[in-house]
């Protein structure tokens, strides 16, 4: 085990689920007998604000947060918040996002556009970039509900931790009922 | 041994636990809601919310008096609320040991201010302790509680947004199982504060905290790291991590018990490094009492005041100060992005009422709550916002200085949990003082910001189980309001004619809007109506329905140069009807 620390940040709109995803990452660090550390925003922004969280793993971890510019890996939930964060990244960073947009409320107003160039605009800047159809793979999986597990899934593959600890983590912080199509969407995000 | 990550908060519950406490208090408030949420887990405290932090921490008093162990937990603005107590708290002292948990919010993320609660400890004479991390979190404590019988003083445990509302890993202990039994012992000397006994109780507080400052000399929690003969960083709590991140090489003198400060360990350390610095959030707290030592010290002139460290804040600050060397790649930028800022939510029973504060003209005196949204565009429909309660009390005010044409604008807004933490106190003053403004308050059933927890008037206590509900119509109306009327305020036309009347009335009245917040699904206390869409032929493009601000209803431009049309997203739709009775064009359905 190197003394590397890996960074990671989930980023989204508030209510989207970055939370339980990030809990899920860090239970399956700690499974792999790393340590770990992550820090959120609770209260106000997740009113449908744009929220943030980090996730560090490694021999031995200080800050909660990223050091800014740090990033290796970015998990996008949602387009705009997924561009909005790039400067957390250093240049060499992976890029997973969902192709989902949710407007905000400027735009839903008619005051500004979304634009529609971002997922290009991302690449351009991050050439191992991942855009992934979350919805609609998860659909394929049994419920749309598990599209932040098929994004999961992706990011395992770029991160080198064994896939045991990551269905150890499933089976725990998911509901059993819910179980089998989640272990599906996250196996359907590994091939990506 | 059993480990878990844990958060800040649930690693301060798990403290609670393991040092045996038996009873905690706290009123709801971000960052540290989750401490008392996550208490409840362990069926050997008593926990409970109460209506507001000056309430709990008595609660916590009267538990320590009676010789239990016993924690009151609250955000840093909550202290001011219990400040009262507290100063004489110092005073007693106490017998089963007390801890107050404060936790404070640097940048803001979720405040109205950013006050440093380190001074709160100073200022009542009391030791502090500042946890790193979670495993810190669970230690400091059990620590607390030993410190609080040890030196019969109340403890503070200081937190901030990073550590509550951070993970790491936990090792899990076992629960203390040999404290005295609690038992009622008169020892009115210590606990009857009239000024012959607090005369007597003063110098002890003064002896006090001079012992605790030896002992922190000695104590395992203020750690001297030395590294390097060159730069010694002075710091504590979350700011400790970031310090080691970024100067892995500096030399550092690690404080867990931020007040008193070890002075000798200070001096020890300062003769060990070449240039000593402070790193220190929010006030100068530390820096200035180093310097007062007569120490040469540099914090707060490279460090700003304002908001929340990070570890990219330090390295800039130092490189600016050229104790490090610059890091040639420029970062990364994007361009100006649409906002996305915090928003009520689809359904939100609040909406529609600020949408008729604003078309009638309403000066709007504000309160603590998911509410204060109702100040962003397109609602824009708050003038005042300062703390828990005063939007009643404003309102007073205010119309005392106006005009009686200007008076009838003037229109108190309150939640149902904000009213009965302290805007009950301020009905009074404006029911017995008359003083001729409007009062609406927004009863959703439940403490809606910090996450949907039980008030005294929600009709359940903290552990779910049910509770006697406050009539808030009858308390408003038995403090001495005439004139109270209830109304559904998902009925626009009904919620306006209401508004109009009492505005216009020259004296005090009360509205109370009666929908619970729309988030409580499954406890069958919200239902959603018929989801509702718009119909593309009659949608003429108006707008109007826009003006209610719903993350539920999106313009759509059209691309052939006509005009575009609202679309509803059906699965963020929950039939509140408000913009339907918006649409002069029936085309909402």
């Amino acid at each position: 085990m190197n003394d590397k620390v890996t960074n990671i940040l989930l980023v989204g709109v508030g209510g989207q689920g970055t939370l339980l995803a990030s809990e899920i990452l860090s239970e399956t660090f700690m499974l792999a007998g790393f340590d770990v550390k992550k820090s959120e925003i609770h209260g106000m922004s997740q009113r449908g604000g744009s929220v943030v969280s980090h996730v560090r793993f490694g021999r031995e971890v200080a800050s909660p947060t990223v050091p800014e510019g740090e990033g290796d890996v970015l998990f996008g939930f949602e387009l705009l918040e997924a561009y909005r964060y790039l400067p957390l990244l250093h240049a060499g960073a992976k890029v997973v996002v969902n192709d989902y947009r949710i407007p905000p409320p400027s735009v839903l107003l008619g005051q500004e556009v979304y634009p529609d160039d971002l997922a290009e605009r991302i690449r351009r800047r991050f050439p191992d970039f991942l855009l992934v159809d979350g919805l609609h793979l998860a659909s394929e999986a049994g419920n749309p509900k598990a599209a932040n597990t098929v994004l999961l899934g992706a990011v395992s593959k770029r991160l080198e931790i064994a896939e045991e600890h990551w269905l150890a983590a499933l089976h725990k912080m998911v509901p059993a009922k819910a179980l089998e199509v989640n272990i599906r969407a996250f196996q359907m995000g590994r091939v990506l | 041994m059993d480990r878990a990550i844990l958060s800040g908060n649930e690693a301060i519950a798990r403290g609670a636990y393991e040092a045996g406490v038996k009873v905690a208090s706290a009123y709801p408030g971000t960052p540290s809601t989750e401490i008392l949420e996550n208490v409840i887990n362990y069926k050997e405290i008593d926990a409970s919310w109460a209506p507001n932090e000056k309430v709990a921490l008595e609660v916590a008093i009267g538990a320590s008096f009676g010789g239990a162990r016993a924690l009151a937990c609250m955000k840093h603005v909550g202290v001011n609320v219990a400040a009262d107590p507290l100063f004489t708290l110092s005073y007693t002292g106490v017998r089963g040991g007390l801890v107050l948990v404060v936790a404070d919010d640097p940048e803001m993320h979720s405040s109205q201010n950013e006050q440093d609660s380190r001074n709160y400890a100073k200022f009542a004479k009391i030791p502090m302790l500042e946890p790193a991390d979670s495993e810190e979190c669970k230690e400091f404590t059990r620590l607390a509680f030993e410190l609080s019988e040890e030196f019969d003083t109340p403890v503070m445990l200081r937190s901030v947004t990073r550590i509550s509302h951070g993970k790491s890993i936990v090792t899990l202990g076992k629960r203390v199982d040999n404290l005295p039994a609690p038992a009622l012992v008169k020892d009115a000397a210590k606990l009857v504060m009239l000024p012959g006994n607090a005369r007597v109780r003063h110098p002890k507080v003064e002896e006090r905290i001079v012992n605790l400052s030896l002992w922190g000399g000695t104590a395992a929690i203020n750690r001297s790291e030395i590294r390097s003969a060159d730069l010694g960083v002075i710091c504590s709590g979350v700011v400790y991590q970031y310090v080691r991140e970024i100067l892995p090489e500096a030399s550092i003198l690690k404080l867990g018990m931020v007040h008193p400060l070890p002075h000798d360990l200070i001096r020890d350390f300062a003769s060990k490094v070449k240039t000593l610095l402070v790193i220190e959030e929010l006030d100068p707290f530390i820096e200035e009492q180093v310097k007062a030592m007569g120490l040469s010290v540099t914090g707060k002139a490279l460090f700003s005041l304002c908001g929340e460290l990070s570890p990219g804040r330090i390295r800039n600050a130092l490189e600016q100060g050229g104790l490090l060397a610059k890091v040639t790649s420029a970062p990364l930028t994007v361009e100006k992005l649409p906002p996305r800022p915090p928003n009520m939510c689809p359904g939100c029973p609040h909406r529609g009422v600020f949408y008729l504060l604003n078309r009638l003209n309403a000066y709007v005196t504000g309160d603590i709550g998911c509410y204060t949204l109702g100040f962003l565009p397109p609602l824009n429909a708050m003038d005042t916002c300062v703390c828990m309660g005063a939007s009643i009390s404003n309102a007073s005010g205010i119309v005392r200085s106006l005009p009686r044409e200007e008076q009838k604008r003037v229109v108190a807004v309150i939640g149902d949990s904000t009213f009965l933490h302290t805007g009950v106190n301020s009905l009074m003053e404006m029911a017995w003082n008359q003083a001729p403004a409007t009062v609406l308050i927004l009863d959703n059933r439940i403490t809606a910001m910090t996450g949907r927890q039980e008030n005294p008037a929600s009709g359940f206590t903290l552990n779910g189980e049910v509770a006697p509900e406050v009539n808030i119509a009858d308390l408003c109306r038995a403090i001495g309001i005439k004139h109270v009327v209830t109304v559904d305020p998902y009925d626009l036309v009904a919620t306006r004619a209401v508004l109009e009347a009492e505005m216009q009335r020259p004296e005090p009245s009360v509205i109370i809007t009666d929908r619970p917040c729309c988030l409580m699904k499954g406890e069958c206390r919200f239902e959603k109506g018929k989801i509702l869409a718009v119909d593309q032929n009659k949608c003429t493009g108006c707008k109007a329905c826009l003006r209610i601000g719903c993350p539920a209803i999106e313009w759509q431009p059209a691309s052939d140069g006509k005009k575009g049309k609202a679309y509803i997203d059906p699965l963020l739709c929950t039939g509140c009807t408000v913009c339907q009775q918006l649409c002069k064009f029936d085309a909402i359905n």
